[in-house]
């Protein structure tokens, strides 16, 4: 059975909450995060058949507050068994709250729940899963499937993840600075991997990826809430609004990419350009700088291009001679290149990628192939551009980068 | 990123080894993929059935012609494959380096291609 798009938006909405609450009472995080995915479920499907209850987040608290009391309490009678000169400690919050008997809590847990989804401890896979099922109350079904492994791998991955959170004692609490900077820098991380993870998504049997972007926009929009005046969050949202507008000239409908000079700018989401533009404006005048607020500033420039030869290029050479100094990474440079190449001519770029060339991280990655063989193109030598388009299809683990890169290098043939 | 390691043995020399050594290469199997289920880098794997039951099918001008045998003949066969997903190319290559075959034949470590990509 299909579950009720409106009840689906609404345990998503409730699933931190409801989680943070739970996990306040009985402290077990791994526990309470397994009764709350089991209430969502029982949710998903008695809501859709009945309606919705009276109180929707009492209901969760109370079924999820049963499910981990019957737990805990199995727990606690085969401790009993198994040790019979255990002392007879009553397990005084072994007792489910009558229905109704829920406080609407005072403080919003979901920024702290996502600081202990994105803890340093647990590697990015793990972040990324268990970002999505305990803050984005996704099924592990759906996130095995949009990240195109089987469920049983995506389940091990987060019962991993909570095992690693129980024995290190990680702390559901807001983290003190400096981890709390560290930490935020963690989350937006993670919420840009689960966006790109959706937006690079190009065809039909991707439609369950693509998911995966409204899921990171949505949380990048609740961090934002709570944290209105941090200008590397508005930057991310930013970021990801702008870059999402292009979504639907980025593909053909065969699936095969158009690269931002060739796509039909008329297809771009105006509300997205809008409140993207509008964000990262405020963002820049009052906050300090930061990498995501550059590179949404650089996408801003890009949106307010009517047409591909109207882009303001010095404006974004300039930006990323910032990004350069804030955030230095080869990916970075490879931009900046293609940058300078538009605003000043095919060698300056050529020029630029020349420092790369000796950069381990870049040695054989297919990109580095593909920028150059793109300058080449621009400065008129076809015959090496070709060879490169050729050399940068054949590094690519990519299916649809590797058709357009064989389809530029015949162009050229 | 996800990795196909696959898994090269000779049939013939895997017979000639003793039964205790055999076992030893079967419990070696089996501890690395228990540990990677539990980490959740493990995403599928089977092991081939001898190459000599292999059938090669080629179509020529519309006929199939279908023959006994592997289409590239070499003492070393493909006997299985592993797929995995690592954070890193490093790790695809030490769990190679772990599995016992690589001791005596070798292993390959392929990335797998992804249905999704960025535009330039």
């Amino acid at each position: 059975m299909r579950t009720d798009a409106r009840v689906e938006d609404l345990l998503r909405r409730l699933a931190p909450q409801v989680l943070g609450i739970v996990v306040r009472r009985y402290r077990r995080f791994d526990a309470c995060e397994d009764a709350v995915q089991e209430a969502l479920l029982a949710a998903a499907v008695q809501w859709t058949e009945r309606g919705l209850p009276e109180n929707p987040r009492g209901w969760l608290i109370t079924v999820a507050s049963r499910r981990i009391t019957d737990e805990l309490r199995s727990e606690d009678a085969r401790r009993r068994r198994e040790d019979t000169a255990a002392a007879q400690v009553p397990f005084d919050e072994s007792v489910a709250p009558a229905p109704g008997d829920e406080q609407v809590p005072e403080k919003d847990d979901t920024l702290t729940l996502l600081f202990l989804c994105c803890h340093s401890a647990l590697s990015p896979a793990s972040q990324i899963a268990l970002t999505l099922r305990a803050v984005g109350g996704l099924t592990t079904a759906q996130i095995a499937r949009a990240f195109l492994v089987p469920e049983a791998t995506m389940a091990q991955r987060i019962s991993r993840a909570k095992q690693r959170i129980q024995a290190t004692g990680i702390q559901f609490r807001m983290p003190p600075e400096p981890e709390r900077t560290d930490g935020l820098r963690v989350v937006l991380h993670v919420l840009y991997l689960i966006f790109n993870e959706g937006y690079t998504a190009t065809s039909g049997p991707d439609l369950q990826r693509t998911e995966l972007t409204s899921e990171a926009i949505r949380l990048t929009r609740e961090v934002r809430r709570l944290l209105p005046d941090d200008g590397e969050v508005a930057g991310l949202l930013a970021l990801m609004l702008l870059t999402d507008a292009r979504r639907p000239a980025r593909t053909n409908p065969d699936g095969t990419l158009v690269p931002l000079a060739e796509q039909d700018r008329g297809k771009w989401v105006k509300d997205r350009i809008t409140e993207g533009i509008a964000l990262i404006t405020d963002a820049l005048a009052r906050a300090p700088l930061g990498p995501y607020q550059v590179q949404a500033a650089i996408a801003a420039v890009h949106a307010e291009a009517a047409r591909p030869q109207d882009t303001d290029w010095p404006q974004i050479v300039a930006l990323y001679e910032v990004l350069e100094r804030l955030a230095p990474n080869p990916m970075v440079t490879l931009n900046h290149a293609v940058a300078v190449a538009m605003a000043r001519g095919p060698e300056a770029g050529l020029e630029l990628l020349g420092t790369l060339e000796a950069d381990d991280r870049m040695a054989g990655h297919h990109r580095l192939d593909a920028v150059r063989a793109h300058l080449l193109e621009m400065a008129g030598d076809l015959a090496a551009a070709r060879s490169g388009y050729r050399t940068a299809a054949r590094h690519t683990t990519s299916l649809p980068e590797q058709r357009y890169l064989e389809a530029r290098a015949a162009r050229l043939a | 990123m996800k990795y196909m390691l696959l898994i090269y043995n000779n049939a013939a020399t895997l017979q000639a080894l003793s039964e205790d050594e055999r076992n030893a290469i079967f419990s070696e199997v089996d501890a690395i993929m228990k540990e990677l289920t539990e980490s959740g880098e493990l995403v599928g794997g089977e092991a081939l059935a001898d190459a000599s039951n292999t059938k090669t099918v080629r179509v020529r001008d519309g006929v199939p012609a279908i023959t006994d045998g592997p289409f590239v003949e070499a003492k070393e066969q493909l006997a299985g494959y592993l797929m995995v997903e690592c954070e890193t190319p490093e790790r695809a290559t030490e769990i190679a380096a772990r599995w016992p075959d690589a001791r005596h034949w070798a292993m390959e470590v392929r990335p797998l291609m992804v249905p999704s990509g960025t535009e330039m």
